[in-house]
């Protein structure tokens, strides 16, 4: 009973699902007063989920949230504020057509009649002044005008004002994400002595570094659980990239040996932010894995791929057709009012003409025969995109994509939120349609499916860090590179 | 204008020249009506004079009231298209219910007022495109309007008659009228606390839910500050023209739309500008039709040369804009 009285916060069996996703899968989680948790996991594990959770900004499915000891029936962000639970998010939230001083009036209701401006102005300069000395920000600076970095800062200044509401816990997801060395060192020990004082902290980073140094407890989580947790005296860099991979039970996916013969070069692609010689080369036949945290520049250089095979650029050599499965596919990949058949079809318009007109009967053709190879389960090709379930929909996009002229495919993380019979039917299409001679550049965010590579760049911060051949790829060795504490 | 950028001192970095740009930007609504007025002076000097100020802005005391109107809607990055038909029903209600049995027009102004709060709260709710909303409340107050006043006429009240041709002593009424009204709604949205919460709902609405705001509040807040001033809107026109007609205010919606945008405003993301508002409100009302007449252009051209004026402010805007990034 005295330790769920020290308890800022405890978490039991907290569940979450987006739709067939289990985000969240029973876990649990406590935060103890004057205590700062580390909080790690790859991409997707649920870090984010379980911190809105803990923020009141979403809602739980299953499981309990208790705080300071009382059970919260209906917790919310207000009522998070209310008992001093606070969250620096990883997307800025500060309004950009505001001022530093009037963000700052925001998180706070008391801030307000006679003089507020001023109240707010010397609030947020006294604790940008107290974490970040010679910030060099004024509070009448616009929020939009300020670098990223200057954003973050302001951002993580202002959970730590204090007016009315009590300030028990603050959750700073990737606080450092946008900060230079120096910047997020004034920070780090700002926290240390946050916690020295009495209050709380969980710290969300992709530098392990960070985590190892400034938590006093680690916990790992991978696939919507909470796979250790311990003093973080007990973990070392390796220990943890280990929780988070899980190295145990893996094994390859794909194991035939392929041939081994360099075919002719499809791409050869240079990042823009690179900086030593790496590049990407793919062949013909190849299947080239793009890996590395989401949001390093997988994406970037796949869309500058794309463009550079109608428009030359420099840095980038494409020698044949491209297409684009989309990641997104509800705001990139597809075209909501048209049917399946038209959908599929878009890619390859030239080949479906007959005379200024579209054939529909050759358009019917393609999504037929599309429909027999790839498996698209739906009564009639002509009902609308929409009657398809999300894995037959991405089936559909690949369809259009495989269907058309290209030689080279690029792959924009396509399998996100698909179910795993539809994923395994796509993988084997996409290494049947290798053999024949296709290139596939295929970034992800599931480890696993870079199993089905025969070459792993990993990106960090834009750049590519590592070239993995397939016998050397392992998810350790993955995960060390994206994680690599040098910038 | 300092509207924009209050007390921001241009500093020697990449956010003192992004400074600069925003102040530049500022100044654009001033300079164009410099512009039109240097050119007004130029083609008719005798126009610029107590008396002429107060002909030529006549009707800016309407056009600046709906372009503040539309103004709070824009701020929390919506559109009303309804607000042109809308300054046209007030406007029948005033010269009719408001003159003949004031307590039923005073009735049926607030109820109109609450109509924009519920329309708020539905656009919000249902998640609805305001544009189609407004769109379709177009026609129903453009239809109200005609059921009240089928044949142009109706007398506004005497008390408005008097108010609106009030000459106080050296400075032309239309302008002391625009500075009171840009004053006031400066002070409410850019200076009060609850004004940043206005503005911050149209800059990120996340932050502010994230915060523990009511986005329900914010977005009624807004409609019915755009009621309000549709109304004063409304009256202000009929005290100027002393009858109405149905179709009064249907040049309007553009005209406000056009104003806040001419003013600094900016559809999305919650910039808006109450004084540029007014000044651009003010431009537009001087380049409607004196400037026009001074150039002896004929009547037939001038909606047609109103809109290539509005053109070549807003594409010197832009350029403006392109540059700051």
């Amino acid at each position: 009973m005295l330790q769920a009285i020290a308890d800022i916060v405890r978490l039991n069996g907290a569940e979450k699902h987006f739709g067939a996703v289990r985000a969240l899968n029973g876990v649990d989680f406590h935060v103890g007063a004057g205590e700062c948790v580390g909080l790690v996991g790859h991409n997707g594990a649920g870090k984010s989920t379980l911190m809105h959770m803990v923020a009141g900004t979403l809602r739980p499915d299953g499981g309990q949230i208790a705080v300071r000891g009382n059970q919260e029936a209906s917790y919310s962000v207000a009522r998070a504020l209310e008992l001093g639970i606070r969250c620096v998010f990883q997307e800025l939230s500060l309004c950009p057509n505001l001022s530093v001083a009037e963000n700052t009036r925001i998180n706070h209701p008391s801030l307000a009649g006679f003089n507020w401006r001023r109240r707010a102005a010397e609030l947020i300069r006294a604790k940008l002044d107290e974490i970040f000395p010679g910030h060099g920000i004024s509070a009448d600076d616009i929020a939009g005008d300020l670098s990223i970095g200057r954003r973050q800062m302001v951002e993580v200044a202002r959970a730590f004002t204090l007016t009315r509401e009590p300030l028990h816990l603050v959750i700073l997801d990737e606080p450092t994400s946008s900060l230079d060395a120096h910047t997020a060192g004034q920070l780090l020990s700002f926290v240390r002595r946050f916690v020295a004082a009495g209050g709380s902290c969980i710290l969300i980073s992709h530098v392990l570094g960070e985590v190892l140094q400034n938590a006093d407890r680690i916990v790992v989580m991978r696939d919507g659980k909470v796979v250790a947790a311990d003093a973080a005296s007990a973990f070392d860099r390796d220990r943890l990239v280990a929780a988070m991979g899980g190295a145990e039970g893996h094994q390859k996916a794909a194991a035939e040996a392929r041939k081994t013969e360099a075919g002719a070069l499809r791409v050869r692609a240079r990042p823009i932010r690179q900086q030593d010689d790496k590049e990407l080369v793919a062949r013909t036949g190849e299947i080239i894995g793009l890996a590395g945290l989401a949001g390093h520049g997988q994406t970037d250089l796949l869309l500058s791929i794309f463009s550079a095979a109608s428009r030359a650029r420099t840095g980038i050599e494409v020698t044949a057709p491209v297409a684009l499965v989309a990641g997104d596919r509800q705001s990139d990949g597809i075209f909501s009012q048209w049917s399946i058949a038209q959908n599929i079809g878009i890619r390859s318009l030239a080949r479906l003409r007959s005379g200024l007109l579209i054939s529909p009967q050759r358009e019917a053709e393609l999504a037929e025969f599309w429909k027999k190879k790839i498996g698209i389960r739906t009564p009639d090709m002509n009902n609308n995109i929409y009657s398809l379930s999300g894995g037959n929909q991405q089936k559909a996009l690949f369809a259009r994509a495989l269907g058309s002229d290209a030689e080279i495919v690029l792959m924009d993380d396509p399998m996100r939120g698909v179910d795993i019979g539809t994923k395994l039917e796509v993988y084997d299409l996409v290494r049947e349609e290798a053999a024949k001679g296709r290139t596939f550049l295929w970034y992800t965010t599931e480890t696993e499916e870079l199993d089905n590579c025969d070459h792993v760049y990993v990106f960090k911060n834009g750049r590519i860090v590592a070239n993995l051949g397939r016998d050397e790829l392992t998810e350790e060795k993955i995960i060390q590179s994206s994680f690599g504490d040098a910038a | 204008m300092t509207a924009i950028a209050p007390g921001t001192v241009p500093k020697a970095s990449p956010r003192g020249s992004a400074a600069r740009a925003r102040m530049l930007r500022g100044l654009l609504p001033a300079l164009s009506l410099a512009l039109v007025l240097l050119a007004i002076a130029w083609l008719n000097p005798r126009a610029i004079s107590y008396f002429g100020f107060n002909l030529m802005l006549n009707l800016a005391i309407p056009i600046a009231l709906a372009t503040i109107a539309q103004m709070f809607v824009i701020a929390g990055n919506e559109l009303d298209l309804s607000i042109g038909t809308f300054v046209g029903f007030v406007g029948c209600v005033t010269a009719t219910w408001l003159r003949d049995a004031p307590l039923i027009g005073i009735l049926v102004l607030i109820g109109s007022i609450g109509v924009y709060a519920l329309l708020g709260a539905l656009i919000h709710l249902r998640n609805l495109p305001s544009i189609v909303v407004t769109l379709g409340m177009s026609f129903v107050w453009q239809g109200l309007a005609i059921l009240i006043l089928p044949k142009p006429g109706g007398k506004a009240p005497e008390w408005l008659l008097s108010i609106m041709s009030f000459k106080p002593p050296y400075v032309p009424f239309p302008i002391l009228a625009a500075l009171l009204i840009a004053a006031v709604v400066h002070f409410g949205l850019m200076r009060t606390s609850y004004g940043v919460i206005l503005r911050g709902s149209g800059g990120n609405a996340a932050a502010l839910r994230r915060a523990g705001w009511s986005l329900l509040k914010t977005k009624i807040v807004l409609f019915a500050l755009t009621g309000l001033f549709g109304v004063l809107s409304g009256m202000a026109l009929i005290g100027i023209t002393t009858s109405a007609d149905a179709n009064i205010g249907n040049g309007y919606t553009l005209l406000s739309i056009a104003g806040v945008i001419l003013g600094g405003g900016e559809f999305v993301g919650g910039r808006v500008s109450p004084i540029g508002a007014v000044i651009g409100a003010l431009t537009l009302a001087l380049a409607a039709s004196p400037l026009l007449t001074f150039m002896h252009i004929p009547p037939d051209w001038q909606v047609a040369a109103n809109g290539a004026i509005l053109i070549i402010v807003l594409a010197a805007r832009v350029l403006i804009s392109r540059r700051e990034r």
